[in-house]
C-alpha cells in the first residue's frame, strides 16, 4: 500500500503547525458510499462545530440544571428540534447561496409573503393545498430569479439587491395586509403539529431539506460549480463554469428554501400573516447559523451538515434562555454578539491561495 | 475615456472657478431630478412654495439629510453602516426615560445622547477595522445589540416622557423670523451640520478619505491611517444619528418604531445622490440632496394618494435601480 | 510532418502601444522548447497570445499545420493547449480530483461520479509518476511544487498536446525541481510539446531542447540548445544599441554623505540584505523576476515587516509603517501606479497633497520650505488641463508625474523608484530622467529599481544586482548589459555577504 493511499484523505504534507489529522490507513479503491460520505465529513469544516455544539449542550445542560430546570427530557429535546424547523430549513438555502459567494437578505419577507400566499390560497379547503404549494413554490422560484438576475445582470451587491427586493416585498405586505389573513386547513396543519412517536412530522421535513441540499451540493455538478464559484470567480470562469447561472440557481434554491419555511410556519399558525419572517430574525439568524457552521462568509467553502449544527447551537441557547426566563431582549443583544463573534473568529482563518514573487 | 491633450494646464484663476462650480454642484444629476419632483409637488400643491409648508417639508426632511450625511462618511470610506436606525430609536427612548419630563434634566442628556452616538460609531469602527468584520455584518448585529439593550433597558415599551424644552428642538423654530415667519430650530440645525459636512469634506481629511475610499493600498502607503480614519467615520456616523434621534424625537414624539428603516433609507438618500457604493467617489451635498430627493418623493406619491406603506417597496425599487445604474457608469468610465 | 505548433507574425499591441513585434516560434511534439527574453520582452504575451486569453492583431497560430483562432482559455484548452501560469488557476478549498475535473466532472445516472473521477485522476496521478498525495488531498494544504503538479495532471486529463509552463521552477526548491524534471521528460517521451520560460540558464541546458530568443518583442534566435553557451545567450537577449539621452552623470564631488543606509535586511524572501545610498547619486538595483527587488523596496520602506535588520535614514532608524517611512524622510515611488500609487478618480490637486496632508503637523512644520500644488506640478512638467481634473483622464507619463509630484511635496530625502517610467511614452521618460536627475543634484538619495537595461546604464552611478534574494554585486556606471545580466541570471546562487 503506498504512502499515497494513507494519506488519500485530508492533509499530505504536514503545514506550518496547523492541526492536520492523519486518518486511518485506507484500503486500497474504497468505493462505498458511506466511505465517501465519510471523507466529506473529514474534509469538511462542519466536524468542530458538532464538537462546540457538544460542548453547548452540556453547558446549557449544567446551567438550566442548576437553575432547577429540566434539560435532558423528551419533551424538551423534541422542542428543541421543533424550533430548529424553521430556522433550519432556511438556514440550509442560505448556505447555497453563501457558499456561492452571495447572500440573501430578503428571506424573513419572503418566508412572510409565502405563508400569506399558501394561507390565502387554501382558504380552508383541502383542496386547494396542492395549489397553494405550487404557488409558493413559483414565487420562490421568481423571487429567486429576480435576486439572482439584479445581481449578476444588473451587477447590483448581493447585499444591496436582496434588501432591495426585501423591501419591495415588504411594502407591499404592509399596504395590503393589516393583520393575519387566509385560513390553513386542518389536514395541512398536521404538518405543523403532527407526530410520528414522538418525533414532529416537521422534522423529517427539515431532514429531507436538509438531504436534498446535501446531495445537491456533494453530488450534483450543479453543487460542485457552486463550490468553484465560490472559491474564486475567476478561475471558475476561465475554467469555462457559467458563473451566472450558477448564482441565479442558488438563489433559486435559497428562495425556495425561504417559502417552503413560510409554508411551514404557516401550518403552525393555522394563517399567513406579514410579520412572521421579520419576528423570527430569520434573515440574520440564517447568516449566523450558516457562519457558526463553518461556512466562509466569501464562500466556496463549508456545508449545509455544519450550518445544521449551527441552527442547533442556537436552539440550545434559545431554549436556555427560555428556560432561565431571561428577557426575550436580552436574546436579541446575545443574538447580535454571537453574530458578530462568530464572522470575527472565523475571519481570522483566511488562507490565501499561493502567490509568485515579484 | 478621455485622454488629456498636450495643453499647459491653465492659470490658477480659472480653476479655482471650476473648483467652486465642481462643489456646489458637483456631476451628480440628483440636483436636476431634485428640482423636477419640487417642482411637480408644486403644481399638484401649490401651497407648497408658501414658507410655513416649505419650511414643514424641510423640517420633516432633516433628521434624514443629516443622517444620510453621516452615512456618506462611512460609504465614501467603503463601509455601510445599518445600526443608525436603531441608534435614532435608542437616542428617543433613551431621552424620554432620562429626562423623565424635567426640563432641567434636558441639556445633560443631550450631551449623553451626542456621547452615546459617538461611543457606538467607535465600537462600529473597532470592531470593523481591527477585527475585520465586514461593516455590513458588524452593524446588523449593533442593530440587533442596541434594539435589544434599550428594551431591556426600559422593560419592553418606551417609559418616561420629553420635555417641553427638548422637543422644542425639533418642533419649534425662531419666531418672528422676516419672511418666512418661523425658522425652524431643526433646519438651522440641518443646514449648519450640513455646511459643516461640506467643509470638512473639503478640508485635508475629507479628502484623504475619498482616497481611502477610492484606492485603499495607495492611501496607506501614503501615510494614510485608513483604519483610524475609517473608525471616525463611523463616529461622525453615530453622531449623526443621535443629532436626527433627537430632532426626531421632539418632531414625531416618542415610539418604538421611531428609527426603524432609516438605515436603508439613508443608504438610499446616498446611492441616489451618486455616491458610489465602493467608496472614493461623490460628494455630502450630493448625499443630502439624496435624502431630501427621497423625503419630496414620498411626499408628492402621498399626494397623489399613494399609501404610506408603499414607500419601502419604492425605495427597494430607487436603491437597486441606484446602485444598478451607477455600478452601469462605473464600467463604462473606466 | 508540420511542427505541433506554429506561431507565425504574431503581433499584439495594447492601447496603442505594439508589445509583439511579429513574432514567430515552432515547437514539434516530444521537444522542450525554452522562450528566453528579459524582462518585458514579449514572453508572457506571446504565451497568452497562445492560450486564448488574448487575441493576436495579426498572425497565425497554427496545430498541426491546422490554423486556430482562440476568443477564450477554453478554446485553446479543448484544442489541446494548456497553461500553467506562476499564479495558479486552482480552487484551494477543492480536491484534487474536483480541481482536475472542474466544469468536466463525470455523471453517471445525472449525479456526479465521484469513484470514476477520482479513478481517473488515481490513473494520471500514477502515469506523472506522483506518489506523495492522492486525488482527495485539498489543494490548499499541498506545496506549491505538489499544486504544479495538481496543474499538470489537469492539462493531461484535458488531453493537452502542447504544455506551457510559465516559470515553472520560480517558486520550488532545489529538489523539487529535479522532481519536475523527471515528470517534464516523461511527458516529453509521451509525445507532448511543451514550451518553457524561464530566467534561469542553468535549468534550460539542463532540460530542454533548443531555446528561442525575444528581445523587445522582436524574435532574435532559434537555437538547438548544443549550439549555445551562457554567454552567447546572455548576449543574444540583451546585446542592443545604448541610444536615447540620459541626463550626465553625477560627478564624484556630488556625491555627498550616506543617507539611507539598511544592515542586514532579511524578510521570508530577501536575506541579509546591506546597502548605502548617499546624497547626489542615483543607484540602480536591476535583476531578474523573483529576484526580489520590489520586497526590498517595501521593505526599506516600511510597506512590509522584516525578520531582522534595520534602515537608517540621515542616521535615525526608520520605523515599520510607511507612515513611519515618509516622516523619516522616504519616498515610494511604486511599480504599479494605477494599483498602489493613485487615487484614479481623486482630481490631480488631491493626489499631490495626499501624502502630505498624511503627515503629522508637527513633521509638516518641520519642511523646510512651502511649496504650492502649481509649483509642484510646473516641477515635474505636468501637462493637464487642469488641476482639477481626474488623475484616471492623465497619460501614463503624466500620472506618473502626479505620483512623483505627490513625493516631493514631501521633501524627502531618499526616494525610492520602482520601474519608474514603465508604462510611460518616450517623450516623458526622458522628462522624468531629467527629474530624477535634479532631484539627485539637490541632495536626494534615490534608488531606482529598473528591468529596463538601457535605464539603468544609462542614468544610475552605480548597479547593485539581485539575485535569488540577495546582493549578487555592484556594478559601476556604465556597465555592459551582459555584466548586468550576468550577475542576474548565473547559475550559483549567491554566497552570503557576496555585495
Amino acid at each position: 500500500m503506498s504512502v499515497r493511499e494513507s494519506q488519500a484523505e485530508g492533509t499530505a504534507v504536514p503545514q506550518n503547525g496547523s492541526a492536520t489529522k492523519t486518518p486511518p490507513p485506507a484500503p486500497r479503491r474504497r468505493t462505498s458510499a458511506w466511505a465517501n460520505t465519510r471523507t466529506a465529513l473529514s474534509n469538511s469544516p462542519a466536524t468542530p462545530v458538532y464538537g462546540a455544539l457538544l460542548g453547548v449542550f452540556v453547558l446549557a445542560w449544567i446551567i438550566v440544571t442548576i437553575d432547577g430546570g429540566t434539560f435532558v427530557t423528551v419533551d424538551n429535546i423534541v422542542g428543541m428540534l421543533q424550533r430548529s424547523v424553521a430556522l433550519g430549513i432556511v438556514s440550509a438555502g442560505q448556505t447555497v447561496v453563501i457558499l456561492a459567494g452571495s447572500l440573501d437578505l430578503s428571506v424573513s419577507y419572503v418566508i412572510s409573503l409565502s405563508s400569506l400566499l399558501a394561507a390565502e390560497t387554501m382558504e380552508g379547503q383541502t383542496s386547494n393545498m396542492i395549489p397553494a404549494i405550487l404557488a409558493v413554490l413559483a414565487l420562490g422560484v421568481i423571487v429567486g430569479l429576480g435576486n439572482g438576475l439584479i445581481i449578476t445582470k444588473l451587477r447590483v451587491n448581493a447585499f444591496i439587491a436582496t434588501l432591495g427586493t426585501g423591501l419591495i416585498i415588504k411594502g407591499y405586505m404592509d399596504d395590503r395586509y393589516n393583520g393575519p389573513a387566509g385560513s390553513i386547513p386542518d389536514t395541512f396543519e398536521d404538518l405543523g403539529y403532527r407526530r410520528f412517536g414522538v418525533i414532529p412530522l416537521s422534522v423529517f421535513l427539515l431532514l429531507l431539506v436538509v438531504v436534498v441540499i446535501y446531495l445537491l451540493l456533494r453530488y450534483t455538478r450543479f453543487g460542485f460549480r457552486l463550490y468553484a464559484v465560490g472559491g474564486d470567480e475567476e478561475v471558475s470562469r476561465l475554467s469555462g463554469v457559467r458563473t451566472h447561472r450558477t448564482i441565479i440557481a442558488a438563489h433559486v434554491v435559497c428562495s425556495i428554501c425561504a417559502v417552503l419555511t413560510g409554508l411551514f410556519l404557516a401550518s403552525r399558525l393555522g394563517s399567513g400573516t406579514p410579520t412572521v419572517g421579520q419576528e423570527g430574525g430569520y434573515d440574520l439568524e440564517s447568516i449566523a447559523a450558516v457562519v457558526l457552521g463553518g461556512t466562509a462568509l466569501a464562500g466556496g467553502r463549508g456545508g449545509v451538515l455544519g450550518t445544521i449544527g449551527g441552527v442547533f447551537i442556537l436552539a440550545v441557547l434559545d431554549n436556555t434562555f427560555n428556560q432561565l426566563e431571561v428577557n426575550a431582549f436580552l436574546k436579541d443583544v446575545v443574538r447580535g454578539f454571537i453574530i458578530i463573534a462568530a464572522v470575527a473568529v472565523y475571519a481570522r482563518r483566511t488562507g490565501t491561495g499561493r502567490r509568485a514573487t515579484a | 475615456m478621455s485622454t488629456a491633450t498636450a495643453d499647459r494646464f491653465e492659470a490658477p484663476a480659472s480653476s479655482r472657478a471650476e473648483r467652486l462650480r465642481k462643489a456646489l454642484i458637483g456631476t451628480a444629476p440628483i440636483f436636476l431630478v431634485l428640482i423636477v419632483l419640487l417642482v411637480w409637488i408644486t403644481i399638484v400643491n401649490p401651497n407648497f412654495v408658501e414658507p410655513p409648508v416649505f419650511l414643514a417639508f424641510l423640517k420633516r426632511a432633516a433628521p434624514l439629510v443629516i443622517l444620510a450625511a453621516g452615512q456618506y462618511f462611512v460609504i465614501v470610506s467603503g463601509e455601510f453602516d445599518l445600526s443608525v436606525g436603531s441608534l435614532v430609536t435608542v437616542v428617543v427612548v433613551v431621552a424620554a426615560r432620562l429626562i423623565d419630563g424635567d426640563s432641567g434634566n434636558t441639556w445633560p442628556v443631550i450631551a449623553l445622547l451626542l456621547a452615546m452616538g459617538a461611543a457606538v460609531g467607535l465600537v462600529n469602527g473597532l470592531i470593523t477595522t481591527r477585527l475585520r468584520v465586514p461593516s455590513f455584518i458588524t452593524t446588523l448585529g449593533m442593530l440587533l445589540i442596541l434594539s435589544g439593550a434599550v428594551f431591556l433597558w426600559t422593560g419592553g415599551a418606551p417609559r418616561g416622557a420629553l420635555a417641553d424644552n427638548f422637543r422644542e428642538i425639533g418642533r419649534l423654530g425662531i419666531e418672528d423670523f422676516p419672511v418666512l415667519e418661523q425658522l425652524p430650530y431643526s433646519v438651522m440645525i440641518m443646514l449648519v451640520l450640513g455646511a459643516g459636512a461640506i467643509v470638512l469634506m473639503r478640508a485635508g481629511w475629507g479628502r484623504r478619505l475619498l482616497a481611502l475610499g477610492d484606492n485603499e493600498q495607495a492611501a496607506r502607503l501614503s501615510g494614510v491611517r485608513v483604519e483610524n480614519m475609517r473608525t471616525v467615520a463611523f463616529i461622525l456616523s453615530g453622531l449623526s444619528a443621535a443629532v436626527a434621534g433627537i430632532l426626531l424625537g421632539g418632531f414625531a414624539g416618542v415610539s418604538a418604531q421611531v428609527g426603524q428603516g432609516m438605515e436603508f433609507e439613508a443608504i438610499t438618500a446616498v446611492v441616489l445622490g451618486g455616491v458610489a457604493l465602493g467608496g472614493g467617489r461623490g460628494t455630502v451635498l450630493a448625499a443630502m440632496a439624496g435624502a431630501l430627493t427621497l423625503e419630496a418623493l414620498f411626499t408628492l406619491l402621498n399626494l397623489q394618494g399613494v399609501s404610506g406603506a408603499l414607500e419601502d417597496t419604492v425605495q427597494g425599487i430607487i436603491i437597486i435601480a441606484a446602485v444598478a445604474f451607477a455600478s452601469y457608469r462605473l464600467r463604462g468610465a473606466r | 510532418m508540420a511542427p505541433l505548433l506554429e506561431m507565425r507574425e504574431i503581433r499584439k499591441s495594447f492601447l496603442g502601444v505594439e508589445v509583439l513585434h511579429g513574432v514567430g516560434l515552432d515547437c514539434n511534439a516530444g521537444e522542450i522548447h525554452a522562450v528566453v527574453g528579459e524582462n518585458g520582452a514579449g514572453k508572457s504575451t506571446l504565451m497568452k497570445v497562445l492560450a486564448g486569453v488574448h487575441a493576436p492583431d495579426s498572425g497565425e497560430v497554427l496545430i498541426e499545420g491546422r490554423p486556430v483562432h482562440f476568443s477564450h482559455p477554453v478554446q485553446a484548452q479543448a484544442a489541446g493547449v494548456a497553461i500553467i501560469f506562476q499564479e495558479f488557476n486552482l480552487l484551494p478549498d477543492r480536491t484534487v480530483a474536483e480541481n482536475v475535473f472542474v466544469n468536466r466532472e463525470p455523471t453517471r445516472r445525472g449525479l456526479v461520479d465521484i469513484r470514476a473521477m477520482e479513478r481517473r485522476t488515481e490513473e494520471l496521478l500514477e502515469e506523472v509518476g506522483e506518489v506523495t498525495f492522492g486525488p482527495r488531498t485539498l489543494v490548499r494544504n499541498l506545496s506549491t511544487a505538489q499544486q504544479q503538479v495538481v496543474e499538470i495532471v489537469k492539462a493531461l486529463s484535458l488531453d493537452a498536446r502542447i504544455l506551457v509552463l510559465d516559470e515553472p521552477t520560480a517558486a520550488l526548491a532545489e529538489h523539487e525541481v529535479e522532481v519536475l524534471f523527471t515528470l517534464l521528460r516523461r511527458l516529453r517521451e509521451r509525445g507532448l510539446g511543451m514550451l518553457y520560460i524561464s530566467h534561469r540558464l542553468r535549468e534550460i541546458f539542463s532540460i530542454c531542447d533548443r531555446i528561442t530568443v525575444l528581445k523587445d518583442g522582436e524574435h532574435v534566435a532559434t537555437l538547438p540548445v548544443g549550439e549555445v553557451d551562457t554567454g552567447k545567450l546572455i548576449s543574444l537577449m540583451v546585446g542592443r544599441e545604448l541610444d536615447g539621452y540620459f541626463p550626465p552623470r553625477g560627478t564624484p564631488e556630488e556625491v555627498g554623505d550616506v543617507r539611507m543606509k539598511a544592515t542586514g535586511v532579511t524578510t521570508a524572501l530577501l536575506h541579509d540584505i546591506s546597502l548605502e545610498v548617499r546624497a547626489g547619486e542615483i543607484v540602480g538595483l536591476a535583476g531578474l523576476q523573483g529576484s526580489g527587488r520590489t520586497e526590498l523596496a517595501r521593505a526599506l520602506f516600511g510597506a512590509d515587516p522584516k525578520l531582522s535588520g534595520t534602515v537608517e535614514v540621515d542616521g535615525k532608524r526608520v520605523g515599520r509603517s510607511p507612515r513611519a517611512g515618509i516622516n523619516a524622510g522616504m519616498g515610494f515611488i511604486t511599480e504599479d501606479r494605477k494599483l498602489e500609487g493613485l487615487a484614479l478618480a481623486q482630481p490631480i490637486r488631491d493626489n499631490t497633497l495626499l501624502a502630505l496632508r498624511s503627515l503629522g503637523g508637527k513633521q509638516r512644520r518641520r519642511l523646510p520650505n512651502t511649496v504650492s500644488v502649481q509649483e509642484l506640478a510646473r516641477s515635474v512638467e505636468l501637462r493637464a488641463r487642469s488641476l482639477e481634473q481626474e488623475a484616471r483622464f492623465l497619460s501614463g507619463g503624466n500620472q506618473q508625474k502626479v505620483v512623483l509630484a505627490k513625493w516631493l511635496a514631501v521633501q524627502p530625502g531618499v526616494l525610492i523608484f520602482d520601474e519608474p517610467t514603465r508604462g510611460v511614452d518616450v517623450g516623458a521618460k526622458a522628462g522624468i530622467h531629467d527629474l530624477m536627475r535634479g532631484l539627485a543634484r539637490e541632495g536626494v538619495a534615490i534608488l531606482m529599481i529598473s528591468s529596463e537595461m538601457p535605464e539603468l546604464i544609462g542614468l544610475a552611478d552605480r548597479i547593485l544586482v539581485m539575485r535569488g534574494g540577495r546582493l549578487a554585486g555592484e556594478l559601476p556606471a556604465g556597465a555592459a548589459e551582459t555584466e548586468i545580466m550576468a550577475l542576474a541570471a548565473a547559475d550559483e546562487p549567491v554566497e552570503a555577504g557576496a555585495a
